[in-house]
């Protein structure tokens, strides 16, 4: 319908706006509810009962306060990855290689904290320390996927997957040979940083630290990337990268800067790795939760407040996992597989928006 | 005297330690009787139809599944990561385990650690051998030597290899696996003073595009016996038995993958622990922090022989086995590694810890660990 013949007049009680909101959240639930039907559908046939799949689900993701605590935890790293997606993603580069920073801030951290350990270094000296390298080490490595694509056109997928591997390769390099902890007899890892050097939990949990840096950086990302002139800027490129030339937007900086963030914030998940569980880098950084990151920022159409929340629900199908599997005599891919149905009905809900007519204002039905 | 309120002090407090680390094992035992009983949770780092390590643990675990009033609860494919300290904490706070098995290496430090240190009322098992004194009391470790059972692979292997190259698929060059990689020499060399084991590591636990590509190098390299220590030796007894060679297994038995080339394999027996533990758990017994052994104690086995074994190969084979059982060491005299220099000097006790410290390939052994 031609707008200017009949100028928008509010006829209903909620404005456009309204309306998509709305709609940006039916949509959503819906497929979720569809991807419980179908997996209802999987269990059935396996003759499993769906209700108390559905039961213990709850109770290991949030049942108990244990559960609640499981759940933050798993999620902690992945509102990072998470975010480690999304921030590339509102520039237009999809950076599947979350994993590669993440084991090369961890092993960066570890490798920065054996000269400080050695020396006695204070404890916030350390941590400080320890998580400028991971940082460091996380954003250089995403940057130069960064530079490969805007300066030599380097597909920015396909080489931040190699990167991960180039990544996990040098770690295992050092972990095996140079940095290797000797008393590490049967598992190569690098000096300890010892157990007053660790981060604990935030008080009153048993959840360590990094969830609470995972939800700070959502924010401060969120509003950066939807309330600045930077964020604009790169959601300008994102969204035409050769208009925002024309208009003389610095593109390759943008892009430097958002591989950067991406970088760093993958590198901050290895070094919580590193600093609140293992106390070392050992192949154990090898997690998967970069991967993960993927599928959180998908479902969080890249908006870095709605990350926390779906880390959270991933968390949560993550913790009860393991009660699933002990009670119902289920595998372990049962979890991963409803995890996948999530992801594949939840993006092809994707086409349905805009199409309802109930979500349209009434001018322009 | 100050000296001797210091002393008593002390005698106070290591005596109040040992009556916890009796009364322990005393609750878990009270657990197992009373009705309702006790639930035992375990988890694997793998899937439990693995074809190698997971699989040998999981089969064996039906023995604590028998015991009555006994449930267990089992998890799989659990990473070393805190996903595994919170499956073992779900275990005991959601189904209430009162003894967890943990069957990864990465598992014990330091979760295992310090779980044990934060539900002292649970028991905690795991299989490395890793519990020191310094450990929670409620801690404790079980480990099968299987390198003994490699030493008899690699005696049928030389007698079953008509030139004597025995190449060997390796994950990671840390003591266990180099261990098992010079048993299979020495064992190969008994017999046949020439033979040689070329190695390819493959650098993780579980690779098989890699490892398939190591078994084929291996035999493009005039090997005609393969064995590995891989996860899943599943891919490299295929590979072997495709190109037409012999093979030795690891882990659990693959002799049904290779119908024409297994000669034998290094199997785990962790039955005899975990039946040692249910029959301590049914009468009420504490179970042992450590528990360590290998042929002498009957926690190692080689697979039935298939038909890639030569009789002469067999009657050896049975002979090793016999000589282990009776104790006879496989590190003796003068040995040295493949860069010339002496590491071996004198008989080493099969269970000697210097061995656990293994960061050598002897001489005979074609390959390098770095």
């Amino acid at each position: 319908m031609d707008a200017e013949a009949s100028p928008p007049k509010p006829q209903r009680a909620f404005g456009a706006e309204t309306l998509r909101s709305v709609e940006a959240l039916v949509v959503p639930v819906g497929s979720v509810l569809a991807s419980a039907l179908l997996f209802s559908v999987f269990l059935l046939v396996l003759g499993k009962d769906p209700v108390q799949f559905f039961q213990l689900l709850w109770k290991g993701g949030f049942g108990t306060s244990f559960s609640i605590q499981n759940t933050l935890q798993r999620s902690a790293p992945i509102i990072l990855t998470g975010l480690a997606f999304a921030v590339p993603a509102t520039i237009g580069l999809t950076m599947i290689g979350a994993e590669g920073p993440l084991v090369i801030g961890g092993f960066a951290a570890a490798a920065a904290a054996i000269p400080l350990v050695t020396i006695g270094a204070p404890t916030s000296v350390l941590l400080a320390l320890m998580a400028a390298a991971a940082m460091a080490a996380g954003a250089l490595l995403i940057m130069l996927v960064g530079w490969l694509r805007h300066a030599r056109s380097v597909n920015e997928t396909i080489s931040s997957l190699l990167l991960t591997y180039i990544a996990i390769a040098t770690m295992n390099f050092f972990v095996e040979g140079a940095l290797r902890d000797p008393s590490s007899q049967n598992k190569p890892s690098t000096l300890p940083i010892g157990k007053d050097n660790m981060i604990g939990s935030i008080p009153g949990t048993d959840v360590h630290w990094g969830l609470a840096a995972g939800v700070i950086l959502a924010v401060l990302i969120g509003l950066l990337l939807r309330r600045t002139t930077f964020g604009f800027a790169a959601r300008v490129t994102g969204g035409n990268p050769h208009a925002a030339l024309a208009q003389g937007l610095p593109v390759g900086g943008l892009i430097l800067a958002c591989t950067a963030i991406s970088g760093a914030v993958a590198g901050l998940a290895g070094f919580f790795e590193v600093a609140a569980i293992h106390g070392q880098a050992n192949a154990s950084l090898v997690a998967g939760y970069g991967f993960t990151g993927i599928l959180v920022s998908f479902l969080a159409r890249h908006n870095p407040f709605v990350v926390v929340p779906i880390a959270i629900i991933f968390g949560a199908i993550d913790a009860s996992g393991g009660l699933i599997q002990r009670r119902m005599d289920l595998p372990d891919a049962t979890s991963a597989l409803l995890q996948g149905l999530i992801f594949i009905t939840l993006l092809a809900s994707e086409t349905l928006l805009g199409r309802f007519r109930m979500f349209q204002p009434v001018e322009a039905r | 005297m100050p000296n001797f309120d210091f002393k008593r002090r002390d005698f106070l407090r290591t005596g109040a330690a040992g009556l916890a680390a009796g009364a322990l094992p005393l609750s878990l035992a009270k657990q197992a009787k009373a009705a309702g009983d006790l639930t035992i949770g375990v988890i694997y780092v793998g899937p439990k139809d693995d074809f190698g390590w997971n699989q040998a643990h999981a089969v064996a675990m039906d023995i604590l599944k028998g015991v009555e009033g006994v449930t267990v609860v089992e998890e799989e494919s659990v990473p070393e990561t805190d996903a595994c300290a919170k499956s073992m904490e779900s275990m005991i706070n959601l189904d209430g385990a009162g003894l967890i098995l943990g069957t990864s290496f990465g598992y014990y430090i330091p979760f295992m650690q310090d779980l044990a240190a934060k539900y002292p009322e649970v028991v905690f098992r795991h299989a490395a051998p890793l519990w020191s004194d310094a450990d929670p009391a409620n801690a404790g470790s079980y480990f099968c030597y299987l390198n003994q059972a490699h030493y008899v692979d690699g005696v049928a292997a030389g007698l079953s290899s008509p030139t004597g190259k025995i190449g060997f698929v390796a994950a990671k060059p840390i003591p266990s696996v180099l261990s098992n990689i010079n048993s299979v020499l020495l064992g190969a060399r008994s017999v046949n003073p020439d033979a040689t084991v070329q190695v390819i590591f493959t650098g993780d636990w579980s690779m098989p595009v890699r490892e398939a590509e190591a078994a084929n190098a291996l035999v493009d390299a005039g090997c005609d016996v393969l064995t590995c220590h891989v996860d899943g030796p599943k891919v490299v007894i295929e590979t072997a038995e495709a190109r037409g060679v012999k093979s030795c297994g690891h882990n659990a038995s693959q002799a049904p993958l290779a119908p024409n080339g297994f000669i034998t394999g290094a199997e785990y027996k962790w039955e005899t622990i975990y039946k040692m533990y249910a029959d301590m758990l049914a009468t009420g017994e504490p179970l042992p922090n450590i528990v360590v052994g290998g042929y002498h104690n009957d926690m190692v086995q080689n697979t039935t022989y298939g038909a890639g074994a030569t009789p002469e190969a067999i009657a050896a084979a049975d002979a090793a086995i016999a000589a282990l059982k009776a104790g006879e060491p496989i590190f003796t005299g003068t040995l040295k590694d493949n860069l010339g220099n002496v590491v071996i000097d004198k008989a080493y006790d099969n269970y000697d810890p210097h061995l656990d410290g293994m960061d050598y390939l002897l001489e005979g052994v074609i390959g390098s660990i770095t």
